[in-house]
């Protein structure tokens, strides 16, 4: 389990926010632009340093203030995908996906349960946006993360293919079995991928139940009737 | 003409240049990602050659290597013999002289990486030593060839730094620059025509190459 309390000072406000995310629970941060979704995934992932506050994952530190404890990124086991498409441009796909994973095996797996096989000789500006992003999930679950961080996945993409990757990614969750925190400015994104939605609007961040639409059956039943978890478990 | 001087600045040019390569991808890596205090100093440290005159830095290095300087002592009671008048010692001044010739041309290639490059690799757990080497070195290689050329061509021309530090040593330090400059002294203008000639062929070609390649990377 993910558990955060992140306090960021930033030039006009101060992030200051709960955030528990259980095993095979998706919690996705929604609002608009400037309200620190980014910073707060950027934190987790360890690549920006909180001012105050704790975050831990299964009990273990990875920052807390009052110890001075930090762990660096790179040992973090995480996943993360960014906004925009970050394969290494020197590396073909296979190479991108195994870029910190030895085991060949499991890059051609991914490749295949990203349907990105056929793509694997391809150099990164030989394909296109959606590929790219599906290339970008399985790097990121190559190295077999813990926590998977997805920073606006989609939305450099078009519509047709936004919606055809979200499909999938509800399929991965299924699969993966760890928490997936996800960055989205995207509310009905938010509510069909989300088990827990945390809404940041300025300075005010609230929780609210997810609002899956009618027809969906979520594979994780008991998750998604959570309450909201991080008042359940304060840090 | 007296071939000896051109061959003895192609071998200076190509020891210091691998030399450099060595020494200035890890210290434009350190002043373009580095977060250290004094960074802006160490930078223009680093490019101060480029706007000293070079009988400047030649003296001034004459003192460091020179018998009595730190640098000499520190080498003659290491290695027993003297820097100066010596090739290891015209190298070490022409790597000095060359250095923001290699540093600049990498520290402008390394900013063009896309952070988000770096950060990725970081996540993905590469340590500080791969991601320069997996990530930094791959997504460089043309900065890292105009910082091969441009090293070259600068020390293939290299003359008063030389001059300060080893003389004109026939056989030993006198290299092409120098040689020219006693042709003309002696009159020997067809001599001097001559060897100018290929200097300037080896500059231009070198040219053409560090365009060739900038053209490729805004192609890239």
């Amino acid at each position: 389990m993910l558990e955060a309390r992140i306090i960021k000072k930033r030039k006009h406000c101060t992030i200051d926010i709960d955030l528990c995310c259980k095993r095979g629970q998706l919690v996705a941060l929604t609002g608009p632009s400037g309200t620190g979704k980014t910073t707060i995934i950027r934190t987790l992932a360890g690549l920006e340093k909180p001012d105050g506050g704790r975050i831990t994952f299964n009990d273990s530190p990875w920052y807390d203030e009052k110890v001075n404890c930090w762990l660096p990124a790179r040992k973090r086991r995480v996943g993360y995908v960014f906004q925009e498409h970050t394969l290494f441009p020197h590396l073909k796909v296979a190479g991108n996906v195994g870029f910190n994973c030895k085991d060949t095996g499991r890059v051609k797996e991914l490749l295949a349960l990203l349907g990105i096989s056929h793509l694997a000789e391809s150099m990164p500006h030989q394909i296109s946006g959606g590929e790219k992003q599906r290339a970008a999930l399985a790097q990121a679950l190559a190295s077999d993360p813990q926590v998977l961080l997805l920073d606006e996945p989609f939305s450099a993409l078009d519509h047709n293919t936004r919606l055809r990757l979200r499909r999938e990614l509800k399929r991965l969750q299924a699969h993966l079995e760890i928490p997936i925190v996800l960055v989205t400015h995207d509310r009905e994104e938010a509510s069909f991928l989300g088990d827990l939605r945390l809404e940041l609007s300025g300075d005010d961040i609230r929780n609210e139940e997810p609002a899956l639409p009618k027809d969906y059956i979520c594979p994780f039943p008991v998750l998604v009737r959570q309450p909201a978890p991080c008042a359940s478990h304060p840090l | 003409m007296d071939f000896v001087p051109l061959i003895i600045s192609a071998k200076l040019a190509v020891v210091s240049t691998i030399l450099l390569l060595v020494l200035a991808m890890p210290l434009a890596a350190a002043l373009v990602f580095g977060r250290f205090p004094g960074r802006f100093l160490a930078d223009s440290l680093v490019s101060l050659p480029l706007v000293l005159p070079p009988t400047v830095l030649g003296f001034y290095l004459l003192m460091l290597m020179g018998p009595n300087g730190a640098v000499g002592k520190a080498w003659s009671s290491w290695a027993g013999g003297s820097l100066v008048f010596t090739f290891t010692g015209i190298t070490l001044a022409a790597m000095i002289h060359s250095l923001p010739f290699a540093v600049q041309p990498l520290k402008t290639s390394f900013q063009k990486i896309d952070k988000r490059l770096l950060e990725m690799a970081s996540v993905l757990g590469a340590s500080p030593a791969a991601i320069f080497f997996r990530v930094i070195v791959p997504n460089s290689l043309g900065g890292l060839a105009a910082s091969a050329i441009l090293a070259f061509a600068h020390t293939m021309g290299e003359f008063g730094v030389i001059l300060m530090i080893g003389g004109s040593i026939p056989g030993r330090t006198k290299v092409a620059s120098i040689a020219i400059y006693e042709y003309v002294e002696t009159m020997h203008y067809r001599e001097a025509a001559y060897m100018s000639l290929i200097l300037v062929i080896i500059s231009y070609l070198v040219l053409v190459g560090v365009n060739m390649l900038n053209s490729r990377e805004r192609h890239a």
